[in-house]
């Protein structure tokens, strides 16, 4: 049974393991820095469908597929599903996954949708609850265009702190095995805000979220940026992460060289247009899917924190003058069941 | 965190925020709008010139770039001008056009009356309710100074 640290974090005692992933995205993604490691690339943005959010829903029902075909596994032997995306009553989960048949939740946690999915399937499994869970999230840059923004060919120009959201999704199934990566701990963290209003400046709504959760962590664990190989935050942009560090830093912990960040890894800023960075839920899904679980796999890096943050306002908070509250939850991520990581 | 104050952390967001590129933009906002209105005096003097009447050619130079606009964002080429063009884009009247366009494509998948006709105002729905309030009062201002 899992058991707690501090007042937040919850050790995971069994160190549930992340037994399979995939990563499906678009034609902008597959021209980013990583688009050669994402499992299925559709050029497509529609994938076949009618719409955009039927579109979302595809990606998410290819990419949850796509992983339990690497677990060589059915969808009757995952016991419960935890799904969630960035539209209205997040139907692209609802339309997209509903013929898998597999008990479903869904949730709600803007761009943070991926860490709070993989931690609620590992304290299900580690609980004895469940034998395997999956979590899948999605965003699209067409479908939240039009919910959030203004429609696609509306001329308009966006300012340098704006993010752009990916069009992917990420599938993750928890189960215990032997096989890493295992997911240690876990932190989940607390609705923040700071009077940000901007909705082009998202990264600097949510960093006061994950400089709150990542120093919580540090706290409860008694470690620090040292005793990891690579933090990484879902999302912050460039301006989220330079905020990150400030605060960080008033904490008194120094992130320099162990930061990293799912929005600038995903796209080339320089090459792609994308302003301060990616968002969306499929982002952080997609970096942790194609890019960090592979490469923890190989052993390329053997103790991650993960934390996907997100903003939770709505279109209709944002009109009514109020400000923008931020997320982040964490996860310890580790090659070695039990020791090392501090 | 908690010692951080709003203010203190909206000082370090300004700071970490970088801000619009505004010797780029300015002078390609002026080069784009500038094109625009170029163009719309060209169409007004050809119309002329094929003898159609001053009071005509004026409003037919619009109608031709309210066309030109809504065929451009059709073609998905307007968003990428107005990328580069800002407020050149925006402020004439094909932006106006644009405005009108660009929901009614997007909000065509629900439907002809909810999605396209309902939606197909929902940018310039506020320019045209205070555009027709200002006319009612200017021209309100106007008749009574007329009075007198």
């Amino acid at each position: 049974m899992a058991t707690n640290l501090g007042n937040y974090t919850l050790n995971l005692d069994t160190s549930p393991s992340l037994l399979s992933f995939a990563a499906v995205g678009s034609k902008k993604e597959a021209e980013g820095p990583i688009g050669k490691q994402f499992d299925i690339i559709n050029e497509d943005s529609l994938f076949g469908q009618k719409t955009w959010e039927l579109a979302e829903g595809q990606m998410q029902k290819i990419a949850a597929e796509k992983a339990l075909e690497k677990a060589a596994l059915s969808p009757g032997e995952i016991k419960m599903l935890f799904a969630g995306d960035l539209l209205n009553q997040i139907t692209a989960s609802h339309y997209g996954l509903r013929e898998l048949g597999i008990p479903f939740i869904g949730l709600y946690g803007a761009c943070s949708t991926m860490s709070q999915s993989v931690i609620l399937a590992s304290m299900m499994v580690e609980g004895g609850l469940i034998n395997r869970g999956m979590a899948v999230t999605s965003s699209h840059f067409c479908s939240a265009e039009r919910q959030y923004r203004f429609p696609l060919e509306y001329g308009g120009q966006r300012p340098p702190t704006a993010q752009w959201t990916a069009t992917a999704a990420g599938a993750v199934i928890v189960g215990q095995s032997s096989a890493p990566p295992y997911i240690r701990r876990v932190c989940v963290g607390t609705i923040e805000n700071k009077n940000v209003k901007d909705l082009t400046n998202m990264g600097a709504a949510m960093a006061p979220a994950a400089a709150q959760t990542l120093s919580r962590f540090f706290a409860d664990t008694g470690t620090g940026p040292d005793n990891y190989d690579v933090i990484l935050t879902g999302d912050l942009g460039q301006v989220g992460s330079d905020l990150l560090s400030q605060l960080m830093e008033r904490e008194g912990y120094k992130l320099e060289g162990k930061h990293a960040d799912c929005g600038l890894i995903l796209f080339d800023r320089d090459t792609q247009k994308v302003d301060a960075g990616g968002s969306g839920c499929g982002c952080a899904a997609a970096v942790l899917c194609a890019y960090l679980l592979p490469a923890m796999r190989k052993g390329k890096v053997n103790e991650v924190l993960f934390m996907a943050t997100g903003a939770l306002m709505s279109p209709t908070s944002v009109q009514q003058g109020q400000d923008i509250p931020g997320i982040a939850h964490l996860m310890h991520l580790s090659t070695s069941p039990k020791a090392g990581g501090g | 965190m908690e010692n951080l104050t709003d203010h203190a952390y909206g000082e370090m967001v300004k700071k970490a925020s970088p801000p619009s590129k505004s010797f780029r933009d300015i002078p390609l906002a002026f080069l784009i709008g500038g094109g625009i209105c170029t163009l719309g005096h060209f169409f007004i003097s050809q119309y002329e010139r094929w003898g159609v009447s001053e009071e005509i050619a004026s409003p037919a130079g619009l109608i031709t770039l309210i066309f030109l606009a809504v065929l451009l964002t059709g073609l998905g080429v307007y968003d990428k001008m107005a990328k580069v063009g800002g407020g050149g884009s925006l402020v004439p009247i094909t932006g106006f056009a644009n405005a009108v366009a660009a929901p009614a494509l997007e909000f065509k998948s629900e439907g002809m009356i909810l999605g396209l006709g309902a939606k197909m105002f929902l940018i310039v729905g506020p320019v045209i309710v205070y555009g027709v309030a200002s006319g009612v009062i200017y021209g309100l201002i106007l008749y009574l100074f007329k009075l007198y």
